[in-house]
């Protein structure tokens, strides 16, 4: 197969950095001591980031092939097979969810009163299915990895959440599997219609428009409610509130990128000329959530919902960004992906820390701390800062770049974007100024500890380094995205020629 | 038009980088306060001597160049020092020498509280400032824009009370609102357009946009930048400036008289002259309609100026129509007009701080911010009265104090474009600032006091506020003279942005 490049390491990177966490997981249960099944499942998520590091150095930015590539027959009966393979886009995705876990795991630390050891297991378990998405290149086993990181997730709400984590955990469990429902049901329409389950060779299959348009609908259903895009989003701000930081962090930074990660990699190229079709709704669509989140976030009182709703806001932004089909639009939509996987995830981080101090996540039982808590206010500005796009972070540039594919495109859509843009500012800065001005503040609460500032630290560095230096991030995914805006222009002119 | 020689260096850098480094150390000694405040007054004097050793290779008609940082294709960090910034930077770098020294008065004769807080948002706003004036780009233009209103934001609710944080969000909404939603548009249509968001190399004729560029899309984007350029204050994006007033004095002094709304004007006149050049924007025709919203600004600010009992409020209408004049100027697109403009961005600051500075003075020593109960007050500060008079006459224009140096170039830059009817706006604004100046000082020097006013309860003697905030007062007080008689200095700077252009030009003018 000619679109992968195989391994050129001397070990089978991506199956190691997915089973890894898996082995890592399962000796869990011979260690009794809640101390050391910390230790050791920090131990093992720092050894597997350490071990995704080569894909960034090794990565060849010059093809848009699938790099570290590894394939071998699977079911052979149904033409299913065993493949991995990453390019640009997906491999910061890999990298963001191995950097993660450990920053996970030190945040629970003290948090996690209960079942320790069940809970490490499940995180373990995520970093698994995590990887897996977004290495796998089979259909197959990209769906079983999707819906291999709803049950960990499930648990992480059901049995470590907050007072309402029964209808939270539901919710968000009903919400996705009706979601993959529609995903199973695209995937098998497509192996009766091309006869394989590769990814890549999918990819490579002309359809008919028509079926085109019913495989797009069914994907952009299920995709849309991972993202999640307004109407499909009301699962989201229940599950954030009601789960345990970690939870929090995951799920804002990883899981709802697999919604947009799967527009990238299945509709755009898949069902080109569908993407085409139905992109001035799925734009429209984009439009409303970064309103809509916006306008709803300005009005919560309860700090984890307001960045729920933020988190709506910016995902909007980045499907915008996907469904322009232009170089920049693209580029700052996997930017944006990352930008709201580190930001976002920081600020659940930052209601995590308050949380363990005070008990609440009510804006007002927190509010007037910047006298007491110096730090963690310096660190919590500086993240809402990175939220609301300000020039300098990482946000900006991701926003500038859908920005300016909006402009380039259709001068309407980015005059409609920025209304959203100044609802950012509105909703962050209000939250900053009652969070550290506004009211007395309870003496009682103590400044960040150390663990806390290690794990935040390489969170604020990334946004500065992608805010001022984002060519490192972006020379990689030139020729992937400049392969994909192809292939979509592709089939469009085909479809002009008809 | 050819090139202006440009030499790498890093020095604009390092100007900004002294004055971060200043508030960060400002931020790690919060228990000494003497070592404190030792590091904002040598921050301030470092910066100021950093700026001033890049004058000679400006006025040589040289700029100075260094990209730190690439963001994009077209977008970085960027920083470039010609004689537009230098003249925005020396004057920011230097009334921050003088506001130093006048804050460690203030702030401790009040016993104010945050003091660290207070240094250290002072010394970032300052940073701002100075990387508004060395910016090589829109977008660094656009970062330390912002970095002056996140930082800015502090010291504006700094007493934390209703009334400071009611002024303070009306500050941030107006700021923030139209920096967000005008000029981050404006900025992505330049870079859409131009595909460049650097400023013109040459000189002040051409911009950056090609020609075949449709003028519809253009105008508009010449449209967002003036209204998203708030902190210039013209009508109606002016309510903030009246409401910051629940500022320290100091704060109103350097950053409401000086920093953040020279910033706005400082902006708006890079963008008339190094985005969109005075040849897209005579063909466009859009210089004399901004010149009628100046005007506009410039009247009316002084209207509700003569109603406004609260000096500070006076002072504050005063400044919203005095940032007019700058945008005026410049409007008009002529070399006097221009220059006029230019130069008054330095005038209005030193003369402005001035009576800013003596509004505090007064308060710190007699605790009264009314000018209804100010009567007979010179017989107690008469250092802080005759400085205020100085000022005011500078603001009025009376020959031998700067500001009569920018309005005559106005003036002529307004006959120069054929438009005689901006000649009768500043008579008519001179007569207004007469309205609300002169009282003032007719009320401190001849007026009695009457019973219950401050004045009155301090008897004949003497009653200044302490040293350090009259000698920094009555120090810009002088230098307002100084510049009135001899206005070479920054003259110099401002011909030095395009010596051809302007010079030549006045010059023709002059002699015809």
């Amino acid at each position: 197969m000619d679109f992968l490049i195989p391994n050129q390491l001397n070990y089978p990177i991506l199956s190691t950095l997915i089973f890894l966490p898996l082995a890592g997981a399962f000796v869990l249960f011979l260690i009794r001591d809640e101390k050391a099944a910390k230790i050791w499942s920090l131990f093992i998520s720092l050894v597997v980031f350490a071990l995704s590091l080569p894909l960034y150095f090794y990565f060849d930015p010059s093809t848009y092939k699938y790099q570290f590539a590894e394939n071998s027959p699977w079911i052979p009966v149904f033409n299913i097979n065993y493949t991995l393979g990453i390019d640009g886009i997906s491999l910061f995705l890999v990298l963001l969810s191995t950097l993660l876990i450990p920053i996970c795991i030190l945040a629970s630390w003290k948090y996690i009163e209960k079942r320790v050891k069940e809970f490490l297991f499940c995180l373990l378990l995520m970093e698994t299915a995590c990887v897996g998405v977004f290495s796998a290149l089979d259909f197959v086993l990209f769906y079983i990895f999707w819906e291999a990181m709803l049950v960990p997730m499930y648990l992480l709400i059901a049995v470590w959440g907050g007072p309402e984590k029964v209808y939270a955990s539901f919710k968000f469990f009903l919400y996705t599997m009706a979601g993959s429902v529609f995903l199973m049901v695209a995937m098998i329409a497509l192996y009766l219609t091309a006869g394989t389950f590769s990814i890549p060779q999918l990819m490579t299959h002309t359809y008919s428009f028509n079926f085109q348009f019913w495989i797009f609908l069914a994907f952009g259903i299920a995709f849309a409610i991972k993202v999640p895009m307004a109407p499909f989003h009301t699962w989201l701000p229940a599950a954030h509130v009601e789960a345990p930081t970690a939870g929090s962090v995951l799920l804002a930074s990883v899981l709802l990128k697999m919604g947009t990660y799967g527009f990238v990699r299945f509709c755009l190229p898949i069902t080109p000329q569908a993407s085409i079709y139905f992109a001035p709704y799925v734009l429209f669509m984009s439009i409303i959530s970064i309103i809509y989140g916006g306008y709803v976030a300005l009005g919560q009182t309860d700090m984890k919902r307001l960045i729920a709703y933020s988190s709506v806001a910016h995902m909007g932004f980045v499907t915008l960004g996907i469904f322009l089909f232009n170089k920049q639009g693209l580029e700052g939509a996997v930017i944006q992906m990352i930008n709201h996987g580190i930001t976002t995830g920081a600020l659940f981080l930052c209601v995590g820390i308050i949380y363990e101090r005070s008990h609440s996540r009510l804006i007002k039982d927190n509010s007037g701390i910047s006298k007491i808590m110096p730090v963690y206010i310096g660190f919590f500005g500086f993240f809402c800062l990175s939220s609301m796009a300000f020039p300098g972070t990482n946000s900006f540039v991701g926003e500038l770049l859908v920005l300016i594919g909006a402009f380039t495109d259709n001068r309407l859509i980015g005059a409609l974007s920025i209304p959203g843009v100044v609802l950012a500012a509105a909703y962050m800065l209000r939250l900053l100024q009652k969070i550290a001005w506004e009211g007395k503040g309870d003496s009682h609460l103590s400044d960040m500890n150390l663990r806390e500032i290690v794990y935040l630290a390489p969170l604020a560095m990334f946004v500065l380094w992608i805010g001022f230096a984002p060519a490192p991030f972006l020379d990689v995914m030139h020729a992937t995205v400049n392969h994909l805006v192809e292939q979509v222009q592709a089939a469009n002119a085909v479809a002009l020629v008809r | 038009m050819e090139t202006v020689e440009t030499i790498i260096s890093i020095r604009p850098v390092i100007a900004v980088l002294i004055a971060s480094l200043a508030s960060l150390l400002i931020m790690f000694t919060p228990k000494r306060p003497n070592l404190r405040e030792t590091w904002s007054v040598l921050g301030a004097v470092a910066t100021f001597l950093t700026v001033l050793s890049m004058t000679p290779m400006v006025l040589a008609g040289k700029a100075i160049e260094y990209t730190p940082f690439v963001i994009l294709p077209g977008i970085s960090l960027k920083f470039r020092v010609d004689a537009l910034g230098l003249l925005f930077g020396t004057i920011a770098s230097f009334l921050w020498i003088m506001v130093t020294f006048y804050n460690i008065g203030y702030m401790r004769s009040l016993k104010e509280h945050a003091q660290t807080r207070y240094y250290f948002c002072f010394a970032v706003a300052i940073v701002g400032a100075i990387g508004v004036a060395f910016s090589g780009n829109l977008f660094s233009l656009y970062f330390f824009y912002e970095v002056i209103t996140i930082f800015t934001y502090p010291l504006v609710a700094h007493h934390q009370d209703d009334e400071a944080y009611e002024g303070a969000r009306k500050y941030i909404v107006y700021l923030t609102g139209t920096a967000k939603s005008f000029l981050l548009p404006a900025v992505i249509l330049t870079y859409v357009l131009a595909g460049t968001l650097d400023f013109a190399p040459s000189g002040i004729t051409k911009g950056i946009f090609p020609d075949t560029a449709d003028p519809t899309l253009v105008t508009i984007t010449y449209i967002l930048y003036i209204a998203g350029f708030a902190k210039a204050a013209i009508m109606p994006f002016h309510n903030w400036l009246p409401s910051a007033m629940v500022a320290p004095t100091p704060v109103s002094a350097l950053l409401h008289a000086v920093a953040v709304v020279k910033a706005g004007v400082f902006c708006i006149s890079r963008v008339m002259l190094s985005v969109f050049g005075v040849g897209l924007l005579n063909s466009l025709n859009l210089g004399i309609p901004t010149a009628y919203a100046a005007s506009f600004t410039i009247l009316m600010a002084s209207v509700i100026a003569l109603t406004k009992d609260d000096l500070k409020a006076r002072l504050a209408y005063s400044t919203v129509s005095q940032l007019s004049y700058v945008i005026l100027g410049v409007a008009l697109l002529t070399p006097s007009g221009v220059t006029g403009g230019l130069i008054h961005i330095a005038n209005h600051a030193f003369s402005k701080i001035t009576l800013f500075m003596c509004a505090g003075a007064i308060y710190v020593s007699l605790h009264t911010k009314k000018i209804s109960e100010m009567g007979g007050i010179a017989r107690q500060m008469p250092f802080t009265i005759a400085a205020f008079s100085i000022a005011s006459l500078s603001m009025i224009g009376v020959p031998l104090v700067c500001g009569f140096v920018s309005k005559w170039y106005i003036g002529i830059g307004a006959l120069q474009a054929h438009q005689s009817v901006f000649l009768i706006v500043l008579l008519t604004s001179t007569i207004l600032n007469t309205g609300y100046f002169f009282p003032i000082i007719l009320k401190a020097v001849f007026t009695k006091p009457r019973e219950g006013d401050p004045g009155a309860g301090h008897g004949n003697g003497l009653h200044e506020a302490p040293a350090f905030m009259v000698v920094p007062l009555f120090l810009t007080a002088i230098f307002s003279i100084l510049m009135g008689i001899y206005p070479d200095y920054f003259m110099n700077i401002v011909t030095a942005m395009d010596p051809e252009y302007l010079i030549d030009m006045v010059k023709a003018v002059l002699l015809s």
